[in-house]
């Protein structure tokens, strides 16, 4: 975890140095700050996994020396077959349809959109079987 | 052989009993038939939903370019009006940019090789996986819509540059559908980065140390980061643009008080890494590819890895070189930035020279198109060289020689992109290819790209402007032209054959698990991967776990610093 952390940072770092170059040369404002927000975006998820690496044991996949008993277990949990991709994927198509084609296909489009939330949050919730 | 687990990798939540016994080649128990393809939320599927699809967008992108190139063929072509000419060009690289070569590259062959690669069970958040899948594909439908509407599809150019881009320019609902298009493929693509970025952070096997994954993995692991990095901003800014067209503002508008710059600042800041997005899956596929079929580990793997990280850092700090004939923008940073980029760039050539170096080399049709695809890079990425320079850029901006710097670059992927099909579509769908139409359509495809491009430089640095539907009668020009339009017709022909290749070639030699002798997890399992993707899993020891399970007496040595066989 560690090394992911400091790619994270030093990224965050390299777009930090560059941002701080661009502005006091160019004065330019929109460059300036998207540069600013990249750098946040390197330190932001930096910094958690860097807090958490100092917190956390040792992960099979970091020991160079680890053998595939290491892993053994269970690994996490993965829903075998979900309909709400699908139902929120229509939803949000006929929410960006509405925007060109008329309001009226926002009534199914958020309707989709909430049944897929609702039916999605309850699917984790209950472990996957529906 | 002692090293391996047979035990379950993974419980699974709606059939906990399901992986207790391996004899199916498939034993998982979900809905099947047109359901399956709706609710499944397995890698493999998804991305082979993610090629499929973009394979035919690539087929409809294409067949606007041969429409282009056959208006172009005499300088005053009828074949098509202006206004269709717009649309052409717009949607030819929209298809191609937003719906082709990303969705390639980061959710088709990324979406089946990754986890595999890194001995995962799946991606880290499988129906967030799915949910990319079907927001990309509504998008491309959203988009290409534009062209039932009355006003036709978008025409302003893929880049929407304000005020072309306007309500008063473009009032019809072709552009809305584009920006709305645009809006879900690109959320499409910002689930995908995250998903890969927690796939590859999370999910990999005991062993798999972040310095032992495979490039390919490693290029995908930059690619989700600058996806994260860049998408956003592409969508702030699309939503601006839609309330300057809709809600009355003004933030590209001059008349307003608006900046139309600012327009291109923000689509360029996505635009250049959105280049790199592109390009690094590509580069992480014939760097899979190269050592395989020359039986030699990756040549300098730590140096690949760094150029990729230097890549991705620097793309951020060059979208301005699109904009040095704008006169706002500083141009000695981003001249000096985009020249840089060069360096690892060409740390990357150096190495899969390297890999070819002294090895047996085996050439097959993915190792053809790889080496096409270093060849006509280096020619795209050179004459990029040119371009960074703001004096030279001057020059050339807007004519064909920055088309042809483009094309020679996309052909290249285009290149890599056919390479990683042949090389991952036995593993994929347990078949192998043909190699004898596959070694056609590369002579064809390579050839077809140089001659396309090679008239398109010529004729730039003659000044002709792209996006024009006529020409000037000036007999070198119409002779140039043509032979672009031949190139063009060659390329087409060799997709044609690639779609031939695919049903002549459809369950006729089964695969096997490694048909390459190849180095990377993937070629561990079984072609097609079962559910869940691993039986067992092999002690990994190097970047090379495979190999060194298959050749105990040829292990590889960390980081390709030897040729793995001098035991």
């Amino acid at each position: 975890m560690k090394i992911e952390a400091r790619i994270l940072l030093l990224l965050g770092l390299f777009f930090g140095a560059m941002c701080a170059v661009y502005w006091t040369w160019s004065l330019e404002n929109a460059g300036g700050f998207m540069m600013f927000a990249a750098m946040l975006l390197g330190f932001l998820p930096g910094g958690y996994y860097w807090w958490w690496s100092r917190r956390m044991p040792e992960r099979p996949e970091d020991n160079p020396n680890a053998n595939p008993e290491d892993g053994a277990g269970v690994i996490g949990t993965f829903p075998g077959s979900s309909i709400f991709p699908f139902t929120l994927g229509m939803g949000a198509f006929m929410t960006v349809l509405a925007m060109v084609f008329g309001t009226w296909l926002l009534v199914p489009g958020l309707a989709l959109v909430v049944w897929a939330l609702l039916g999605a949050t309850g699917e984790s919730r209950h472990g996957g079987d529906h | 052989m002692t090293d391996v687990l047979d035990t379950p990798l993974v419980q699974q939540s709606d059939a906990p009993a399901a992986h207790e016994e391996h004899h199916g080649h498939d034993e998982h128990h979900g809905p099947s038939g047109i359901l399956n393809w709706l609710t499944t939320t397995d890698h493999k599927i998804i991305g082979m939903s993610y090629t499929i699809t973009a394979v035919i967008m690539l087929l409809i992108g294409g067949a606007f370019a041969e429409l282009i190139r056959a208006q172009l063929v005499s300088p005053n072509g009828h074949l098509v009006t202006f206004a269709q000419y717009n649309e052409l060009f717009t949607m030819h690289g929209s298809v191609m940019i937003y719906l082709f070569a990303g969705p390639f590259a980061f959710g088709a062959l990324a979406n089946f090789v990754v986890p595999i690669q890194i001995g995962a069970p799946d991606m880290a958040f499988p129906r967030l996986n799915a949910l990319s899948y079907w927001l990309y594909l509504s998008g491309s439908i959203t988009m290409l819509l534009g062209f039932v509407t009355a006003g036709g599809a978008a025409n302003f150019g893929w880049v929407g540059y304000s005020p072309l881009s306007d309500s008063i320019n473009a009032p019809g609902a072709g552009a809305d559908l584009w920006i709305g298009g645009l809006l879900l493929t690109g959320f499409s693509a910002i689930f995908t980065g995250v998903n890969l970025a927690a796939t590859i952070f999370y999910l990999r096997a005991p062993g798999m140390t972040l310095f032992r994954m495979p490039i390919f993995t490693w290029n995908l692991l930059v690619t989700a980061i600058l996806i994260l990095l860049a998408f956003p901003v592409l969508t702030a800014g699309l939503i601006m643009l839609f309330a300057d067209r809709h809600f009355g503002t003004h933030i590209f508008s001059v008349s307003g008080g608006g900046v139309p710059v600012l327009w291109q600042h923000i689509f360029w800041f996505w635009g250049h890494p959105e280049v790199y997005i592109l390009a690094l899956p590509f580069f992480g596929m014939v760097t899979e590819i190269i050592p395989v079929f020359s039986r030699k580990p990756v040549f300098g793997y730590k140096g690949m890895v760094f150029a990729t990280l230097t890549i991705a850092a620097l793309s951020l700090g060059v979208w301005a070189h699109h904009m040095f004939t704008t006169g706002v923008v500083l141009l000695p940073f981003f001249s000096i930035m985009s020249l840089l980029i060069a360096v690892p760039t060409g740390i990357k050539l150096f190495n899969w020279i390297g890999s070819m170096w002294r090895g047996q080399i085996w050439f097959s049709t993915a190792m053809l198109m790889s080496i096409g695809f270093v060849v006509t890079f280096l020619i795209g990425g050179l004459t990029g060289i040119y371009l960074a320079s703001p004096p030279l850029d001057f020059f050339t901006h807007d004519t064909y020689f920055v088309v042809a710097h483009f094309h020679s670059v996309v052909m290249a992927l285009v290149l890599g992109g056919m390479a990683g099909l042949y090389y991952w579509g036995p593993k994929m769908t347990g078949y192998m290819l043909n190699e004898t139409l596959g070694k056609i359509q590369f002579w064809l495809l390579f050839i077809g790209t140089q001659v396309f491009t090679f008239p398109q430089y010529i004729l730039g640095l003659q000044g002709m402007p792209r996006r024009m539907a006529v020409y000037p009668h000036d007999p070198q020009w119409q002779n140039l032209n043509l032979w672009s339009t031949l190139g063009a017709v060659m390329i087409g022909v060799s997709s044609l054959l690639f779609a031939i290749n695919c049903i002549v070639s459809w369950k006729k030699v089964p695969a096997g698990d490694n048909p390459w002798d190849a180095h990377t997890l993937e070629w561990f399992t079984t072609s097609p991967p079962p559910h869940h993707n691993f039986y067992r899993l092999p002690k990994i020891r190097s970047e090379r776990p495979t190999w060194d399970y298959n050749h105990p007496e040829a292990p590889a040595l960390a980081h390709g610093n030897g040729e793995g066989s001098h035991s």
